[in-house]
C-alpha cells in the first residue's frame, strides 16, 4: 500500500514536469499550427542557463532569470525564424524547428562540452521530507510539485480570468478575426511562443538537478512530450494535463512493479517453452515491465491515433 | 462530343505528341558511365568506401522523397524501413551461411525491399489516412517504438551489438565472391541505377501522378475519382520497398546492422539530406546525398564542429532557399533559356566570393573559441587553414575578425548589384 | 417518368444548433439544366457539399440515378458519375495545364492505381487531354503551370477538369464568380458546349447566365426551396420577387 503512495508521488512529479513542457507545446500548436520540435531544446537551455547562473548567483536567482532568458530567445526565434518560414507551409515549419533542435544541441555541446554538468539541488532543499515504508521522499520533489501546480494555477488564471487571457483564447481559434478587431496578433503569437518556451525553461531549471544536465536531455524527453500532446489531443490544455499525469503514472508504476511477461502468459494458460534460449520468441517471454516502461507511451499513442485520432480531448484537426 | 478521343491527322502537332514521350535518356547514360568509371579515377579504398556510402544514401534519400517531395508526407521515423530491411538481409545472410544455401548475393537487396514493403503495408494501413501533422506524429511514434523494441527483442535485433554476418559465404556469383570492395561497389552501383530508374518511372505512372495531385490538392483529387488515402498508401508501400533495398545494400556493404540504423537520429539525417538536396526535383535527393556524405566524411576530418556547420547550413536552407540545392540550380534555367546566364557570372564572383570568405572568417572565430574553451590545458596551438598558431594570442583573433567583417561587408555592399543582374538576366530583352 | 438524375428528399443539415438546410425536396431530370439561385447565406454551397458528401446530412436522402448515396465517400460518388467544380478555384497549381486535365482522365480511362503504365506512353490519355484542352480553349497554355493562368482561364480549366472524367451529372458552383461581362459570356458559351446531353446543376448569382442557360430554376432562401420551375414562371412568382429578385430582376430584363 505504501509503495503505491510512493509511486503516486513519483508519477505525479514526472507527470507535472511533462505537463509544463506539453502545456507550452500544445498552446503553441493550437495558436500557430506549428509543432515546435525544438521545444525540448528550450527545456535543455533552461537547465544549462540556470546552472551557469547558479554558479555565480545561486539556485534561486537561476530559477527566476533562466526562464526569462529562454522566453526571450523563444520569442526571438518566432519573430526572426519561424515567421519567415511560415510562408512556405507547414512542412518547412516542422523541418525548421527540427533543424533548430539539432543546432541547439550542437551549440550546447560547443559551449558547455559533452559531459554532464554538476547542477545540484540547492542545499536548503536537500533533505528528506518524509518517508513512506522505508522509501524516503526528498523535499525537492515536493518543491517540484508545488512549483508545477503553482504555475498551472497561474496559467489557468491568466487564460480564463484576465483580459489578455481572453484575447489569447480567441486568437487560439480565430487569429484573423482577433486581428480584425484591432489586436496585434503577431505580437500575441510572439508572446505565446515566448511564454511557452519559458515554461519549458522552468521545467528545465527544476528538472536539471534531478534528471541530469547533459546535452542529450532534450532528446530523451523530446519525443515523450510529443506523444503526450498527441494522446491528450493537439491544442487541448486539459488534455495535456491528463495525458501527462497518465504517462507519468504509467511509466512509474511499470518501472517499480517488476511484472514479467512470462507470468502474464502463464496466467492465461500458455506454458513456458522448454528450451527458452533457442526459442525465436525468447525475448517476448523474458520481457519485464521495467524494460518496456519507456515505450508504453508510444504504444498508447499509436493506439490512440488508430482508434481516437483526435486524442483524448482533441478538438482541432490540423 | 463525338470526336473527343481521335487524333486529327491534319494537325501535325497532334500527330507528334500523341504517343511521343520518352524519357530523356541522356542524363541516365551519363550517370551510368560515370558510375562505371569513377573507381578508376578515385582508386583508394577509402574513396570506394565513401562512394558506397554515398550510393546507399542516394537510394534511401530517393525513396524518402517519394513520400516527402512527391507525396507531401513528412515522415520522422523512416529509418525503420531501411533498418528492418537491412536486419532481415543480415539474418538471411547468416541463414545462407549456416545452411549452405545456393543463393546469389546480388538478389539479397530484393528481399530486403520486400520485407521493408511488408512493414510499410502494416504501418501504412493506419498511418496514411492523413498527410500532415497526424502522419508525421504516427511516423515518429512508430519509429521510436520500433527503435526501442530493437533493444528488447534481441533475437531479431541483436541487442547492443546488433547483427553481423559475412557476405562472402554465399554462392559465388559468376565467380565473384564479393571479397573485394570494388566488387561490392559495382553491385551497389547496379542496384542504384535500377532503383533510381524504377523510382523515376514510378513517378510517371498513374499512381505516381496522382500522388503529386493528392499532395497539392487532396480534395480535388477525390473529385477525380481517386481516394487520397489509397494513393498515399501505395506511395508509402513503394517507398518502404526501396528503403528496404537500401537496407539490404547496407547489410552487404558493412556486414553489420545495429540499433543505430533504426533510430530517430538516422531518420533525422535522411530528412536533412533530402531537404538539403531539394524535394521539388527528382534529382534533388541525389545531390543532397552526395553533398552530405562529402560533408560528413571530409569536413569531419577537418573539424570537430562539422555538425554545427551542417546544422547551420540546414537552417539556412529552410529559411532562405527551401528549394534546396536542386532548387538553386534550377532557378537559373529561365536565365539560361534566355541566353543571359553569362551576365550573372561577374556579379556572382563579386558578391559570393567575398561572402564565402567572410563565412570562413566566422568559422575561424568559432573554431578558435572552441579550441580556447575546450582545448587541453597547455595545448595552445591549433591548426586552421594550413597554418599553425597559438589560439591564446590576440593576433589570430584579430585577423579572423577582420577577414569576417571585410568579407561579409563587401558581400553586403555588392548584393544590390547582384540582385539587379539577376533581374536583368531573367527578363527577356525588349518587350516581354 | 424515367428515374431522375438527382433526387433530394427531405434533406436537412444542422451545424450544432444552426439549421442551415431545412428540408429540401428536389428532383432533377436527365439532361436537364437546372440552376439554383438565392441570396447569400441561403445555403447553396452547403447544399452542394451535402450532395457530394463533403459532410453527411442530418436527415433526408440524396439519390443519384435512383441510387442512395448515403455513407459513400466523395471519390466513390465521383465514380458513379457525379462531378463538381468549386466556388474557389480548386486546380493543381504546380502542375501544367495539360497534366491537370490528364489527371482528370486517369480514373475514367480505367488506370486506377496502376504503377505499371507510363502515362506519357498512353495515346488515349494524351489525345483525350488534348481534346479537352481544345474544348476549353487552353491548348495554347498547355505547358504552363496552372497557377500562372489568369482567373478566367483557371475557371475554364476548372470546368475542363470537372467534365473530363465523363461524368453525366455536372455540378458547377458559381462558375462565373468574379468575372467581367465578356469573360462571363465566354464561360457561359463554354458551359453550354461541354454540358450538351448531360445533366447540369449550377449555383449562380448572375441572372443573365441563369436565364440564358437554365431549363429550370430553384430558388433557395434560408435553407428552403420556395419555388421551382421554368425561368419565366419563377420570375413571375410573387414569393420569389418578394424574397429575392425584386429590383435586380427588373434591371436585368
Amino acid at each position: 500500500m505504501e509503495l503505491i503512495l510512493v509511486n503516486v508521488i513519483d508519477g505525479l512529479v514526472t507527470g507535472l514536469l511533462l505537463f509544463m513542457l506539453s502545456a507550452g507545446l500544445t498552446l503553441i500548436f493550437s495558436m500557430m499550427g506549428v509543432l515546435n520540435f525544438a521545444h525540448a531544446s528550450f527545456y535543455m537551455l533552461g537547465a544549462y542557463f540556470a546552472y551557469q547562473i547558479s554558479l555565480a548567483l545561486g539556485f534561486w536567482v537561476g530559477l527566476l532569470i533562466a526562464p526569462l532568458i529562454v522566453g526571450v530567445m523563444g520569442a526571438g526565434v518566432e519573430r526572426y525564424g519561424l515567421r519567415r518560414v511560415h510562408q512556405y507551409g507547414h512542412v518547412p515549419e516542422l523541418i525548421f524547428t527540427f533543424g533548430l533542435a539539432l543546432l541547439i544541441e550542437e551549440l550546447v555541446q560547443f559551449v558547455w562540452g559533452k559531459n554532464q554538468m554538476p547542477y545540484d539541488i540547492p542545499e536548503i532543499l536537500n533533505f528528506t521530507a518524509f518517508s513512506i515504508a522505508g522509501n524516503s521522499i526528498p523535499a525537492y520533489k515536493i518543491f517540484m510539485i508545488f512549483i508545477s501546480v503553482g504555475i498551472f494555477m497561474g496559467l489557468l488564471y491568466v487564460l480564463t480570468k484576465t483580459r489578455v487571457g481572453m484575447i489569447i483564447q480567441a486568437a487560439l481559434s480565430y487569429p484573423r478575426t482577433v486581428e480584425a478587431l484591432g489586436h496585434n496578433v503577431p505580437l500575441i503569437f510572439m508572446g505565446v511562443f515566448g511564454v511557452g518556451t519559458a515554461l519549458a525553461g522552468v521545467a528545465g531549471v527544476i528538472a536539471g538537478p534531478v534528471l541530469g544536465t547533459f546535452p542529450g536531455m532534450a532528446f530523451v524527453l523530446g519525443s515523450i512530450v510529443f506523444v503526450t500532446i498527441v494522446i491528450g489531443g493537439l491544442g487541448s490544455l486539459w488534455g495535456a494535463l491528463v495525458a501527462s499525469l497518465l504517462i507519468g503514472w504509467i511509466t512509474t508504476f511499470a518501472k517499480s512493479y517488476n511484472i514479467a511477461m512470462s507470468d502474464i502468459l502463464n496466467g492465461i494458460g500458455i506454458a513456458t517453452p522448454e528450451n527458452l534460449s533457442d526459442n525465436m520468441f525468447r525475448d517476448l517471454w523474458t520481457v519485464t515491465s521495467p524494460q518496456i516502461a519507456d515505450i508504453l507511451p508510444y504504444i498508447l499513442m499509436v493506439l490512440i491515433l488508430i482508434f481516437r485520432p483526435a486524442g483524448l480531448f482533441g478538438k482541432r484537426e490540423s | 462530343m463525338s470526336d473527343q478521343l481521335t487524333t486529327d491527322p491534319s494537325k501535325p502537332a497532334q500527330r507528334m505528341r500523341a504517343g511521343s514521350m520518352t524519357l530523356t535518356l541522356g542524363p541516365w547514360i551519363v550517370a551510368a558511365i560515370a558510375l562505371l568509371v569513377m573507381p578508376y579515377i578515385f582508386t583508394s579504398n577509402s574513396a570506394l568506401t565513401i562512394m558506397n556510402q554515398m550510393w546507399i544514401t542516394v537510394v534511401f534519400a530517393l525513396a524518402y522523397n517519394m513520400l516527402l517531395g512527391q507525396g507531401g508526407m513528412l515522415s520522422f521515423g523512416h529509418a525503420v524501413y531501411m533498418g528492418l530491411g537491412g536486419f532481415f538481409c543480415m539474418h538471411l545472410m547468416n541463414y545462407i551461411e549456416d545452411f549452405g544455401l545456393a543463393f546469389p548475393l546480388p538478389l539479397l537487396p530484393l528481399f530486403g525491399g520486400l520485407f521493408g514493403m511488408g512493414f510499410a503495408m502494416i504501418i501504412g494501413s493506419f498511418s496514411t489516412s492523413g498527410a500532415g501533422t497526424r502522419f508525421a506524429m504516427i511516423s515518429l511514434g512508430v519509429g521510436e517504438l520500433i527503435a526501442a523494441c530493437s533493444v528488447i527483442i534481441v533475437a531479431f535485433f541483436g541487442g547492443e551489438e546488433g547483427i553481423s554476418g559475412d557476405r562472402t559465404y554465399g554462392l559465388p556469383f559468376f565467380g565473384v565472391e564479393f571479397l573485394k570492395q570494388i566488387e561490392v561497389y559495382y553491385l551497389i552501383s547496379f542496384w542504384l541505377m535500377l532503383s533510381a530508374a524504377l523510382m523515376y518511372l514510378f513517378s510517371r505512372t498513374p499512381v505516381g501522378r496522382m500522388a503529386n495531385a493528392v499532395r497539392d490538392n487532396p480534395e480535388r483529387a477525390q473529385f477525380l475519382g481517386y481516394s487520397a488515402r489509397w494513393v498515399r498508401f501505395y506511395s508509402f508501400c513503394a517507398s518502404g520497398f526501396f528503403c528496404g533495398i537500401a537496407g539490404g545494400l547496407f547489410a552487404i556493404s558493412y556486414e553489420i546492422l545495429t540499433e543505430e540504423n533504426l533510430n530517430a537520429a538516422s531518420s533525422g539525417v535522411i530528412l536533412l539530406v533530402t531537404f538539403l538536396g531539394g524535394v521539388g526535383f527528382f534529382f534533388g535527393p541525389i545531390i543532397g546525398a552526395i553533398a552530405f556524405t562529402l560533408l560528413q566524411t571530409v569536413l569531419s576530418l577537418q573539424t570537430d564542429l562539422w555538425a554545427i556547420y551542417v546544422g547551420g547550413l540546414f537552417l539556412a536552407t529552410v529559411m532562405f532557399f527551401p528549394g534546396g540545392l536542386a532548387g538553386l540550380m534550377m532557378m537559373h534555367v529561365p536565365a539560361m533559356r534566355l541566353g543571359k546566364a553569362s551576365g550573372l557570372i561577374v556579379p556572382y564572383i563579386k558578391t559570393l566570393v567575398p561572402g564565402a570568405i567572410g563565412i570562413l572568417g566566422v568559422c575561424a572565430l568559432i573554431e578558435m573559441t572552441f579550441h580556447f574553451r575546450h582545448g587541453a590545458k597547455g595545448d595552445n596551438e591549433m591548426t586552421l587553414f594550413w597554418t599553425t598558431f597559438d589560439s591564446h594570442t590576440i593576433l589570430p583573433w584579430l585577423i579572423a575578425g577582420v577577414v569576417a567583417a571585410v568579407g561579409l561587408g563587401v558581400a553586403r555592399a555588392t548584393a544590390p548589384a547582384m540582385k539587379e543582374a539577376w533581374d536583368e538576366a531573367n527578363t527577356a530583352g525588349g518587350a516581354s | 417518368m424515367s428515374t431522375a438524375a438527382l433526387e433530394l428528399t427531405g434533406l436537412k443539415k444542422s451545424f450544432g444548433k444552426a439549421e442551415i438546410i431545412r428540408g429540401i425536396d428536389l428532383s432533377i431530370g436527365k439532361a436537364e439544366r437546372h440552376a439554383i439561385i438565392g441570396p447569400n447565406g441561403a445555403g447553396k454551397s452547403t447544399l452542394f457539399n451535402l450532395i457530394t458528401a463533403r459532410f453527411p446530412p442530418s436527415a433526408g436522402t440524396v439519390k443519384l440515378h435512383g441510387e442512395d448515396l448515403a455513407g459513400l465517400e466523395p471519390y466513390q460518388i465521383n465514380r458513379k458519375g457525379l462531378s463538381r467544380s468549386f466556388q474557389i478555384t480548386n486546380i493543381f497549381p504546380k502542375m501544367t495545364v495539360f497534366e491537370n486535365v490528364r489527371c482528370a482522365l486517369l480514373w475514367s480511362q480505367g488506370y486506377k492505381y496502376s504503377f505499371w503504365n507510363l502515362v506519357n506512353r498512353s495515346r488515349a490519355l494524351t489525345e483525350g487531354a488534348e481534346a479537352i484542352l481544345e474544348q476549353i480553349n487552353l491548348s495554347e497554355r498547355r505547358n504552363l503551370p496552372a497557377g500562372t493562368l489568369s482567373y478566367a482561364e483557371q475557371r475554364a480549366l476548372e470546368i475542363g477538369i470537372t467534365i473530363a472524367g465523363g461524368a453525366d451529372v455536372i455540378m458547377l458552383d458559381e462558375p462565373t464568380a468574379g468575372m467581367s461581362h465578356s469573360e462571363t459570356d465566354y464561360i457561359t458559351d463554354l458551359i453550354m458546349k461541354v454540358t450538351e446531353g448531360k445533366t447540369l446543376i449550377m449555383v449562380e448569382h448572375d441572372m443573365g447566365v441563369v436565364f440564358g442557360l437554365a431549363d429550370r430554376i430553384s430558388v433557395l432562401v434560408y435553407g428552403e426551396i420556395i419555388a421551382t420551375g421554368k425561368p419565366e414562371d419563377v420570375r413571375a412568382d410573387p414569393k420569389v420577387q418578394e424574397a429575392y429578385l425584386g429590383a435586380a430582376l427588373e434591371a436585368e430584363h
